[in-house]
């Protein structure tokens, strides 16, 4: 193939996939548009750049309010799941005795079980939970991110007990040794190790903490603990649907996962295709 | 000795506990809720009532309605988001110099939320295609597709595409990249076209990335919530409520906790069997090198 033949597929393509996020064109445009304009043309440009309707969408939302939410939900989950997941899947595979067959096996086979089959009894659990045990499950974020750690375990573990496998042990019996305690064992030589794996659990618990709707709809009733999926869900749910300021809602939603992607773009394509072939 | 009893305890237990508590339980006890009469109120008695609730589900229309989309749209979402995903891979994959910035820019959709995406397709779906039909003319294809029962259920195809077949492609890409180049080159060589290339060799050796996106893709449409919630929410009157909306209207729209929670675990056995089958019959499939 020639060079300028190259080119020019080159760039045929790119257009095919700005055409292929047009959606997201139509999104950012018509945050802009004033009603008059958004029933005359949905694709046009807007003629005049009016940030307006995204205060609106902020105050309505309680934008930054939500924002912080997810962000304290979705970071807490990631480093918890990060470090009880890596500690039990590195026990697991040394210490290879039933106990530890069978929790494997539990953690794997669960993850077939689709949410909808849980949520009802789950429910029931933490109310128990609040009602005998006094501890706040229901309507806390504690609650929210201790269930995600439930939820995400599954994979965490079977993705760091497939990658702990392929890590000598001699490493660590020089270690043992040389003094050092299981625990040290474990966090000074076998956890740095581990960086891309954690890398790969980390960035699928991230997408899946922030997107999800379901668990924190039913956990989270109170107004200022809502996560941006749940502010989104009222905003539309709340008021007949003001398309521009809509619009401006959506766009400012994606607005952290476009920068979560710009920054961590190599290690999410590689860590999602990692996650799934495993 | 104790002292390696203990350790084994403090680095397995924390995560076993939440586990626990927060699958394993509610599963065993799911499975019990299946089997009783119950409101929700917990100061009202659960009855026992067998296996009522699995024979009530069978009359229930609406709940079979729902079975029925349901598998219309899984086939549908399988066909059209595979194929639009291998296409993409192998468009990723045939050495152009913007392949990097292609495969970044059709990955993007798969990171927005399921429920913002109905949101931004609802536009599209209702003022969007109206607007265009009313332009061009053409508006037997372009007008508000949500009223129209079928229509609707071909906007949650197209929505759920959007959003995974960015997923699939990069698998399809991994897959094709672990194709060695001396095989290809071999079978050029050989006088081997393009098309005997793609049946012969891509395809039998993609078959290990095909497992996985047909899983992926599988257990992904069966279980759709949030996009089917923010798109359609179920309408035109229920002809679009697929089978995980249909369970939590029971439970919690119509506080039918015992029905409910029946539907919920044959959603569950049909999930696995379905899958499980799946995986069975593709990897029988892949070849070896």
């Amino acid at each position: 193939m020639n060079n300028a033949k190259n080119g020019i597929i080159s760039l045929l393509i790119v257009m095919i996939s700005l055409l292929f996020l047009s959606p997201i064109y139509i999104m950012i445009v018509n945050s802009f548009k004033t009603r008059a304009e958004l029933y005359e043309n949905v694709l046009s440009l807007p003629g005049s750049f009016s940030f307006e309707y995204y205060t609106a969408a902020i105050k309505k939302m309680n934008f930054f309010v939500a924002l912080g939410n997810s962000l304290y939900v979705t970071t807490a989950t990631v480093i918890f799941v990060i470090v009880l997941a890596s500690m039990m899947a590195w026990m697991l595979v040394r210490r290879d005795n039933v106990w530890s067959k069978i929790i494997f096996f539990l953690f794997v086979a669960t993850m077939l079980i689709p949410f909808q089959t849980l949520m009802m009894p789950l429910m029931q659990v933490m109310d128990w939970i609040r009602t005998y045990l006094h501890l706040p499950m229901l309507n806390t974020h504690g609650g929210l991110i201790f269930m995600n750690i439930g939820f995400h375990a599954g994979i965490a573990v079977f993705l760091y007990h497939g990658f702990i496998k392929s890590i000598p042990v001699a490493l660590e019996e020089a270690a043992v040794l040389d003094g050092c305690n299981t625990f040290g064992v474990f966090w000074r030589i076998i956890f740095p190790l581990l960086k891309s794996i954690s890398v790969t659990v980390a960035i699928l618990d991230v997408i899946a903490s922030w997107n999800d709707y379901l668990l924190p709809s039913l956990v989270l009733s109170e107004k200022g603990l809502r996560t941006i999926q749940l502010s989104t869900f009222y905003f539309f749910g709340e008021f007949t649907i003001v398309w521009n300021q809509a619009m401006a809602g959506l766009t400012l939603t994606i607005v952290p996962i476009i920068i979560f992607y710009s920054i961590a773009q190599k290690y999410i394509i590689k860590g999602i295709a990692a996650g799934a072939v495993k | 000795m104790p002292n390696k009893k203990i350790w084994y305890f403090i680095f397995t237990m924390p995560l076993f506990l939440i586990f626990c508590i927060v699958v394993l339980v509610p599963f065993l006890i799911g499975i019990y809720y299946s089997f009783v009469n119950w409101d929700g109120i917990s100061s009202n008695p659960k009855v026992f009532v067998g296996f009522d609730n699995y024979t009530a589900l069978l009359q229930d229309k609406r709940f079979l309605a729902s079975a029925w989309n349901t598998i219309k749209f899984t086939l549908f979402a399988l066909f059209s988001v595979n194929l639009l995903g291998l296409v993409f891979a192998l468009i990723v994959t045939s050495g152009f110099k913007t392949s990097n910035l292609v495969r970044t820019l059709l990955f993007m959709p798969n990171l927005i939320g399921g429920l913002i995406l109905g949101y931004i397709w609802r536009f599209i779906f209702t003022d969007g295609f109206k607007q265009i039909g009313e332009i061009t003319g053409g508006d037997s294809i372009f007008f508000n597709w949500l009223i129209d029962p079928n229509f609707a259920l071909i906007a949650l195809v197209v929505v759920f595409t959007w959003q995974m077949a960015g997923y699939t492609m990069v698998i399809y890409i991994a897959g094709i990249q672990g194709i060695s180049e001396e095989v290809m080159e071999a079978a050029k060589v050989d006088g081997a076209n393009i098309w005997h290339r793609m049946t012969k060799i891509v395809f039998p050796l993609l078959m290990p990335s095909f497992t996985i996106c047909l899983f992926l893709t599988l257990s992904g449409a069966f279980k759709i919530y949030d996009v089917n919630l923010s798109l359609t929410n179920g309408g035109p009157i229920h002809h679009t409520e697929l089978f995980a909306m249909n369970v939590f209207n029971e439970i919690f729209g119509y506080g039918n906790y015992g029905l409910g929670q029946a539907k919920a675990i044959l959603f569950f056995v049909i999930i696995a069997l379905v899958t499980i089958t799946q995986v069975v019959i593709t990897k029988r499939r892949e070849v070896q090198m």
